[in-house]
């Protein structure tokens, strides 16, 4: 059978879908996760749901695990393929099938670019808000596999949360639409909500139908710098005790602010212990409200500097300091671990503490940042995959700020996913019957286990 | 050079394959594989450091079909130089000699060996060229079919080649030209295709400077700068003409070494990693490369005079609408974005229309339109229709290759298109209205 699958795959789908040259394939062999890697057999392109349906067979036919693939900007290893695997890459299915501005939906072929669907809504005066950092390369599909989150989580939710319907291949090659553009619909099972986060261990998803919103009329952008961690977790709680919902409460700690001074000069206070970058957004009056509010319960928990935007390239100057945090951070070391720990916000401050203390004891630099108003912490690890001595203390390091999260009641991923990446933590996070469960449904639905074998769980 | 294995390692490693290059890479962008895009690219590369892949003729096809217009580098958040990768690469399959042929190696030793080391020749050429162009033999050559018999490459290249000037650089300025105050002393690199095409941008050139106080050093017969050959695997011979580049002008006697052609720029100001290891050069590399500037560049920082009088053009005083076409080695080479615009806007008259996808490659890219003519001309359409959309009556650029390509894309769609310029030759042409001075070059 193995002999016979690239011809069958090429001559279904055309030789130039079918990559099998090391050339070719050696660069799908790689997420965007640190050190993890995988030598593929091929890669395929297919073209729609029909084509997947085929490819899906062949390899049941022939035992060969298949990987699905997006844009490989995961960050949990999801789609580091399986050695000998199949990877089905969507990137060419990436058309936007329909806006239907009747019924606020968007539907979309699943290797369609986040940020295109981003562009269409808002074209039509609506609006996507999920938005991962990633968002400009990310595919819709790989966003719904790992239910991606964003900056803008505490308002408007997760990428599950803007998923009406999706068609899905399952295992067997069968092609099954499920969920409507009914805003209410409890006809059977939600088995949508199955596959959202599934890493694509349940099915290939081919289409997706997306709830779009109308578009905020406001935005206002408040950046404050804090002297104490505590001040800004105190902020943080005293804003949420207002009962403001801001849609976005970034957080920058001591070691991402210097980093983001070294390498992108922001203009943050050096000393600073904590800065935090305030969106709010809607109806204009209630934005001016919510932002004065903002700036004043900052102020009495301790800022040391309050700065609000007061128009839209003032607020992207705010928020560049937020955004150049990731890329500050990559320039320090040649390898960049993102961990992706989410306590309940109270825990918050805490975990940060936690987190530095973890860093000091074995000597590595860390530096937290992330989405405070979530209670998500990207504690990110500057090392080099190459020094053996320190790589294991990250190991170390990162079993540790892995045990400091369960016990405070967190989890082990916000939204990168559990990948290969945090695969050994899973079943202590769930406890047995739980983790048990998850094979049970993997096991329905993928009984030869070839969809993405070996992550979430062996 | 060092080869990929020998190469600081932590130059690779630094890419960590979030794949935030690959929407503004235009190799990807045409494929949607990632084998054509910077992070495909990067990991056969480091393949090959690893140990793991030969410099195979595929890894060769690969490192020619990228344009090397470093769109990557701006996108990239981790700060990665695929400049320096991109070289390092092409030399090595020079060094393994998978894509040689007789034909290829025979051109590559006549253009970078031959000609574009000597630049007395390259003139001599340039001067059988204008004849050519002038005479009227090549349009009788051209009805007569007598082109056909031209190797194939051949026959497309010679209606792209670009009309040589009347006079050449050297007959334009005089190797010192002093202004009436001096306040500065730069030197001004004239180029090889814009010594002999656009002569004019360099008489712009020293016009402005001179008009900012700038004593303006031109030696009269100047190396080629070296790009062509290290974006073309050839670094042995680059070394040799940045140390005669070197040896003709001191850094240490000017302020400043202005270029204006944003490919020459890019690769001139890496003359110290160019000769880094050279025991005689390195410190002189150095100090050139701290001093290197293109010209939009140095007036902004030395706070350039505005001008009084209009753009030229604009005839009875009314507006100018001018939109800017970025050089990919101006923006992604060299971090020059905003002071071409500065320039432009500071025109009494401009109107400075925005292009979309303004830092988007035209197809130019050093030799790329001869070597991948179907990817080039996809990418000129491209840029054409963006620039179309503008309704731009000129459009101003700041490097020669992206200013033939665009005036090329006009000719072959039939058009007569809007005037190409560099910014310096409308700011040139602005402080000349101001004196009422006329004087066409
Ligand atoms: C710079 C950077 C910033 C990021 N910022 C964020 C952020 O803010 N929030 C966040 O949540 N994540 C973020 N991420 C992580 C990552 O971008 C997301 O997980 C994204 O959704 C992955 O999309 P992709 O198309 O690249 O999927 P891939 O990486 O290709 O795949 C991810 C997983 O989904 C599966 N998959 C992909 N497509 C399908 C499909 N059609 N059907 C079934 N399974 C599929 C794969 O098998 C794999 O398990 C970031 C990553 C980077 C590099
Ligand atoms: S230099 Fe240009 S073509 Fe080459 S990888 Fe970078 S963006 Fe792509
Ligand atoms: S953006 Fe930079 S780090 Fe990311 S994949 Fe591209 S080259 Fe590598």
């Amino acid at each position: 059978m193995h002999d016979t699958l690239i011809p069958l795959l090429g001559e279904r789908l055309g030789a130039h879908r079918v990559l099998t040259a090391r050339e070719d394939i050696l660069p799908y062999g790689f997420d965007g996760t640190a050190t993890l890697r995988g030598r593929p057999r091929a890669v395929v392109f297919p073209r729609d749901a029909a084509d997947v349906s085929f490819v899906l067979g062949l390899a049941r036919a022939g035992g060969v695990p298949v990987v699905t693939r997006g844009s490989g900007t995961g960050l949990s290893g999801g789609s580091v393929p399986h050695e000998g695997a199949l990877v089905l890459c969507l990137a060419k299915m990436d058309r936007i099938l329909e806006v239907d501005t009747a019924n606020l939906a968007l539907r979309a072929e699943a290797g369609a670019i986040t940020q295109k669907i981003h562009e269409a809504a808002d074209a039509a005066g609506l609006f996507y808000p999920p938005d991962p950092g990633s968002m400009k390369i990310s595919t819709i599909g790989g966003n719904v596999a790992e239910n991606s989150g964003g900056l803008r989580g505490l308002k408007y939710g997760v990428t599950r949360d803007y998923v009406m319907g999706m068609e899905v291949v399952l295992a067997d090659g069968s092609i099954c639409w499920l969920g409507s553009k009914c805003v209410k619909d409890v006809a059977g099972y939600n088995l949508r909500d199955l596959f959202i986060g599934s890493e694509g261990t349940l099915g290939v998803v081919t289409q997706v139908l997306l709830k779009l919103l109308p578009k905020p009329a406001a935005r206002r952008t408040i950046l404050a710098t804090f002297g104490a961690m505590d001040e800004a977790a105190g902020a943080v709680s005293a804003i949420i005790a207002a009962k403001i919902i801001p849609c976005t409460l970034e957080f920058l700690d001591r070691t991402t602010i210097r980093c983001v001074e070294d390498f992108a000069r922001a203009g943050l206070p050096r000393e600073a212990a904590a800065v935090l970058l305030i969106e709010a957004d809607g109806h204009p009056a209630a934005v001016a409200d919510e932002a004065a509010q903002i700036e004043a319960l900052c102020r009495a928990q301790g800022a040391t500097s309050v700065k609000c935007a007061a128009d839209a390239a003032e607020s992207a100057q705010l928020a560049s300091a937020r955004r150049s945090a990731f890329s500050a951070l990559a320039r320090v070391r040649p390898t960049t671990i993102l961990e992706d720990v989410t306590v309940p916000r109270s825990e918050l401050a805490g975990m940060v503490r936690a987190v530095e203390a973890v860093a000091r004891k074995h000597g590595l630099t860390i530096a937290t940042f992330g989405h405070f108003g979530d209670g998500n912490l990207h504690p990110t690890i500057l090392t080099d995959e190459r020094d053996a001595a320190e790589m294991h203390r990250v190991e170390l390091a990162l079993a540790e700020i892995v045990e400091e999260t369960l016990r405070r009641g967190g989890t082990i991923t916000g939204e990168h996913g559990v990948g290969l990446a945090k695969k050994p933590f899973l079943r202590r996070q769930l406890g047995d019957a739980s983790f048990e469960l998850l094979r049970v449904v993997k096991r329905a639905l993928d009984p030869d286990g070839l969809l993405n074998p070996g992550k979430i769980f062996d | 050079m060092k080869s990929l294995r020998e190469m600081d390692y932590s130059v690779l490693q630094q890419c960590m394959h979030c794949g935030m290059c690959l929407p503004s890479c235009p190799t990807y962008e045409e494929t949607k594989l990632e084998r054509h895009g910077p992070r495909g690219r990067i990991a056969l590369l480091r393949a090959v450091a690893d140990g793991e892949l030969e410099v195979t003729k595929a890894l060769g096809e690969e490192m020619y079909y990228c344009l090397g217009c470093l769109a990557c580098t701006t996108a990239c958040p981790a700060g990665v130089d695929y400049a320096a990768l991109f070289e390092t690469a092409r030399a090595e399959v020079e060094d393994a000699r998978v894509l040689a042929t007789p034909t290829r190696s025979a051109v590559r030793w006549f253009a970078l060996r031959l000609v574009f080391t000597r630049p007395r020749l390259l003139r001599a050429l340039g001067r059988g060229l204008r004849w050519w162009q002038a005479s009227g033999w090549a349009e009788r050559a051209r009805r007569a079919g007598l082109m056909n018999l031209l190797p194939e490459n051949l026959r497309r290249l010679e209606p792209q080649a670009p009309v040589m000037r009347a006079r050449f650089s050297h007959e334009l300025i005089a190797p010192v030209e002093r202004p009436e105050r001096v306040q500065r002393r730069v030197a001004v690199l004239t180029g090889c295709v814009q010594d002999l095409a656009y002569s004019e941008v360099n008489r712009a050139t020293v016009d402005v400077l001179k008009a900012n106080g700038c004593e303006v050093l031109t030696p009269p017969v100047q190396p080629c700068c070296g790009s062509l050959h290290a974006h073309n695997g050839d670094v042995r011979t680059a070394r040799e003409l940045a140390r005669r580049q070197l040896d003709l002008i001191d850094p240490g006697a000017v302020d400043a070494i202005i270029s204006n052609a944003g490919g020459c720029g890019s690769h001139l100001r890496h003359y110290d990693r160019l000769l880094a290891d050279d025991p005689v050069y390195a410190a002189r590399a150095a100090e050139w490369s701290r001093k290197v500037r293109d010209v939009a560049e140095y007036l902004v920082e030395i706070g350039f005079r505005l001008p009084r009088g209009g753009a030229g053009a604009s005839g009875e005083g009314g507006n100018l609408a001018v939109t800017y076409h970025e050089s990919c080695h101006l923006c992604h080479g060299q971090g020059v974005s905003r002071q071409p615009r500065e320039l432009l806007r500071a025109i009494p008259g401009v109107e400075l229309r925005e292009c979309a996808e303004a830092t988007t490659c035209c197809g130019s890219a050093g030799i790329y339109s001869l070597t991948q003519p179907e990817t080039a001309d996809r990418l000129r359409e491209r840029k054409l229709w963006h620039l179309r959309a503008t309704g731009a009556a000129v459009v101003a650029t700041g490097n020669p290759g992206c200013q033939l390509q665009i005036e090329n894309g006009y000719r072959a769609a039939g058009e007569q298109g809007p005037e190409v310029v560099h910014p310096v030759v409308l700011l040139a042409r602005a402080y000349r209205e101001e004196s009422g001075e006329v004087r066409s070059v």
